[in-house]
């Protein structure tokens, strides 16, 4: 497949994929490479600095908590987070575009233009608005974070299940007596991939980002878990006392994010590439 | 144009109107009201502090008083910072987030465009693909990463700026936050720029220009520009959103007065009426740039304006 | 006596990631001040490429080599703001599609201004005037409403006069017309004909016609030049090529031109086969293929370009009509 060749050869992305295969491996491993947990308060280690040699690899925060194992911590939620925040909005505005798609008509107008009122608001706002009413609520921050996705995934579903629709294989299904739920599932679906694929790429480092931007604001994930967002809040904090406590989950995050938005750069190229090619 | 114009007008009133009313009701569905965060105060109290707020009112008369006071530009007053309304937080904070934002958009602007033009030019040169990659960097790292980062290496380490903090008129404390502000859109809209620029060098009509034996630069200015800008315009509205949602992080973290670190603050304090206020100031500021981008789609593709 | 245009053994190629296109093989041809030169070809025949590396309008990726002189000196291969001394002015080309070969948010007087201010040292209001007289020039009604008009306010037979008028406006030494009457219908193709060869007559400028329609070419052309396959295969005077073409593939090329003095036929005659691509190497002739007289010699050997039946007439054929 073509595709998988476009992706193979561009080495700036196959670089990236990498660097964040390594990191996710670290976040789920690194534990056992090293002692300390999350909670540990050391005491004698109060704010030192990192020491490959020494007892804290990437040093110690104020309490002296080790800033390896937070770290890493703070990977895991974020990550976790993005996840189940991924899937949430696929699924949403999967299912969303798909039916509004598919309806057509009177339906899909209404449910486009639902769409288009709420992406014309920035998200954060509504969501800070939530947070006052609501207060600082952990569902509240996944719901939240998964409405981010949908909209857009939601818009190309909905493009291409109406393209679909109109082919023939469908009136070729629907002649045959197939249900409509099977003729969504073996034929709507297997061609949304694609473009489902290209968005995902660009949904997921969107979703890392507001989720730590909302940490980072104290609206997010709170005490006594951290994400790598309110590491970085701390971290901002101590700049002068103790720059790597900005540094380390700073760095963490910016080499995540870039890292998946090359691969997402890539990814998309390869794959409109075999679009254009084939027309 | 000018009909144009009144007529995207017209539709913009009722978009406000309704964020108003659903901000309004949202809140007043809310659980628990806006004093339960402090020590539990006997009821007397309480239904006086209600009486004072006009929240004792049956629930439309609070709305149409929300309106009223809304028409003559008053917020309400801050459940938080009592001494204040929240107009005048609003008239303290507006000018110097106004003053950081429009400063990264112009930079964003007067930046982007030249460095996506001149990557575009330099099609597949060294200084086309160092360009691109920093355009990366810069979309993908969050401002709240990049703004302590300068600090440390300007602030910190270097001395030349100062890290946080603001001083009435100073234009130094506004140096790393307008840059870290700045930063995401500026990568955006040179990468944008680029890709638009090079269809555009494609067209047909770039040819006949070349072939009158106009200049480089005529041939840029004249030709080239105005179609390869209309993306570019497009993504305006959303650069100031970009922008707005960056200043709540950059004037928190530097300490800069602005409506943006209010409006944290009032998320953080659940102060209702400041949070509303903002929500309000910041749809219409969304809503106005949309117009500002119709007007320039028309006035760059006159086929626009005439109506297709 | 200088010539107009003197190419000499030019050849044009595209880079590709699996390897170069060659559109133009050492092509040569010579245009005198003040003829008109019709040059044939289907497309991919090389006609068009030709000539845009005379006019250094070659897309990035393309390489030219070769000699290119106008009015005796070299242009091939020159700097863009040198280039620019004589393309436009003196050196201008018109093109195929009008409706997209201007700028859709100028006004025409813009388009049409700039040129004079560019190369003369006009002022604008004066450069205005002159397009005004330009447009006249070339038979547009109402012109000076024109000038505050947008391109696509304008009809195509119109727009194509406009791009005229624009590569008249520095009395140009040669003009080069790439297919001007190929995408408008064909009472504009009259008209637009009828100003070129107007035009001519009266600023004895020299005139480059190429086209895939012999019989459009044969109204205007002194001499005529046919291209296949990136090559020259046959140049004679208009009036030759016509009753005495040497080389197969003109003979077919006039055998395909619609005579409606002729007796109605059942099937109108056209080539058959393809048109060699580009990256094809090239073996022997390229048109031996689909050449009704082609022998074994032309399948193994190229035929190069030499004098047939009379000094001005030239082709490149082993088996020469």
């Amino acid at each position: 497949m073509s595709t998988v060749y476009r992706l193979r050869t561009n080495t700036g992305a196959v670089f990236a994929l990498s660097i964040i295969v390594l990191l996710i491996a670290v976040a789920l491993a690194g534990p056992w490479f090293n002692p300390n947990n999350i909670e540990s308060l050391d005491w004698a280690h109060v704010a030192a600095y990192p020491s490959l040699t020494g007892a804290h690899w990437f040093g110690t925060d104020r309490l002296g908590r080790d800033l390896y194992a937070r770290t890493l911590e703070g990977m895991r939620v974020s990550l976790a987070v993005a996840c189940v925040a991924s899937a949430i909005s696929l699924s949403v505005g999967i299912a969303y575009g798909a039916v509004a798609g598919y309806a057509g008509g009177r339906w899909d107008h209404l449910m486009m233009r639902f769409i288009e009122v709420l992406s014309g608001l920035p998200l954060i706002f509504f969501v800070i608005f939530l947070t006052v009413i609501f207060g600082r609520s952990q569902y509240l921050l996944f719901l939240a974070i998964g409405a981010i996705g949908w909209l857009t995934m939601a818009r190309i579903v909905r493009g291409q299940t109406l393209s679909i629709r109109q082919r023939e294989f469908i009136e070729a299904a629907v002649a045959s007596g197939a249900s409509t739920g099977r003729i969504i599932l073996k034929h709507v679906v297997p061609n949304l991939l694609g473009p489902v694929i290209v968005y995902a790429t660009l949904t997921i480092p969107q979703i890392i980002l507001f989720e730590s931007f909302l940490s980072f604001l104290g609206l997010g994930i709170q005490e006594p878990h951290a994400s790598l967002g309110t590491l970085i809040a701390e971290g901002a904090g101590e700049m002068e006392a103790a720059p790597w406590m900005l540094l380390v989950p700073g760095g963490v995050l910016a080499t995540l994010l870039v890292c998946l938005n090359i691969v997402g750069d890539g990814l998309r190229d390869a794959i409109v590439g075999r679009e254009s090619a084939a027309t | 144009m000018v009909r144009y114009f009144i007529k995207r007008l017209a539709g913009a009133v009722p978009t406000l109107l309704i964020i108003v009313t659903a901000a309004f009701f949202l809140i007043r569905a809310a659980p628990g009201g806006p004093f339960d965060q402090e020590q539990t105060l006997p009821a007397e109290i309480v239904a006086n502090l209600q009486a004072a707020y006009g929240l004792d009112l049956p629930i439309w008369a609070q709305y149409g008083r929300y309106l009223r006071a809304l028409a003559h530009g008053d917020f309400g007053p801050s459940f938080k910072y009592r001494d204040f309304t929240v107009t005048e937080l609003i008239g303290q904070g507006f000018p110097v987030t106004l003053r950081i934002g429009a400063i990264a958009l112009i930079l964003a602007l007067g930046l982007g465009l030249p460095l996506g033009t001149y990557a575009a030019l330099h099609h597949h040169a060294a200084a086309d693909h160092a360009a691109m990659s920093l355009a990366v960097v810069g979309i993908a790292v969050p401002s709240f990463v990049v703004l302590p980062f300068l600090g440390l290496v300007f602030g910190i380490y270097l001395h030349w700026l100062p890290v946080a903090g603001w001083e009435p008129g100073s234009i130094r404390h506004l140096v790393l936050p307008v840059i870290a502000l700045c930063l995401p859109p500026l990568s955006i809209i040179a990468r944008m720029t680029r890709g638009s620029m090079l269809e555009v060098l494609r067209s047909q009509y770039i040819r006949t220009a070349f072939a009158k034996g106009l200049p480089l630069r005529i041939v840029i200015l004249r030709h080239a520009l105005r179609p390869a800008l209309l993306p570019v315009a497009g993504y305006l509205a959303p650069a100031v959103a970009s922008i707005m949602t960056g200043s709540l992080v950059v004037e928190s973290i530097a300490g800069l007065p602005g409506i943006g670190r209010y409006l944290v603050q009032g998320a953080l304090n659940r102060d209702y009426t400041l949070v509303m206020g903002m929500v309000i100031i910041y749809s219409a500021l969304l809503i106005a740039m949309g117009l500002v981008v119709d007007m320039l789609y028309a006035w760059l593709d006159p086929r626009i304006r005439f109506g297709r | 006596m200088t010539p107009a245009l003197d190419i000499e053994n030019l050849s044009v190629h595209f880079a590709h990631q699996h390897g170069a296109i060659a559109a133009v093989r050492e092509a040569s041809l010579t245009v005198r001040p003040a003829e008109c030169v019709g040059i044939v070809g289907e497309s991919g025949s090389g006609k068009t490429q030709t000539f845009m590396a005379v006019m250094g309008l070659l897309s990035a990726g393309a390489r030219a080599a070769g000699s290119v002189r106008f009015e005796g000196r070299e242009i091939l291969g020159l700097r863009a703001s040198e280039l620019n001394r004589v393309r436009g002015s003196k050196l201008t080309m018109i093109f195929q599609d009008p409706m997209t070969s201007l700028t859709p948010h100028l006004k025409i007087g813009i388009q049409l201004a700039e040129v004079l201010v560019s190369h003369s040292r006009m002022s604008w209001r004066e450069a205005e005037t002159a397009a005004l007289r330009a447009l006249e020039r070339v038979r547009v009604p109402e012109a000076r409403r024109r000038l505050r008009q947008y391109p696509h306010e304008l009809s195509g037979g119109m727009r194509q006069r406009v791009m005229i008028a624009m590569s008249l406006l520095c009395e140009p030494k040669l003009l080069i017309a790439d297919e001007p009457t190929t995408a408008l219908d064909v009472t504009v193709q009259a008209e637009i004909m009828d100003i070129l060869r107007v035009m001519r007559q009266e600023s004895r400028m020299a005139i480059v016609l190429i086209s895939h329609d012999l019989g459009l070419v044969a109204g205007l052309a002194d001499r005529i030049v046919v291209m296949y396959g990136g090559r020259v295969v046959e140049s004679a005077g208009a009036a030759d090529i016509l009753e005495r073409a040497v080389h197969p593939y003109t003979a077919e090329l006039l055998k395909c031109v619609p005579d409606l003095r002729r007796p109605r036929l059942e099937r109108m005659p056209s080539l058959a086969g393809q048109a060699p691509s580009a990256s094809s190497a090239e073996v022997g002739c390229a048109f031996a293929p689909r050449c009704p007289l082609a022998g074994e010699r032309c399948l193994s050997e190229r035929p190069l370009l030499r004098h047939i039946g009379g000094a001005a007439h030239q082709a490149a054929c082993h088996y020469p009509l």
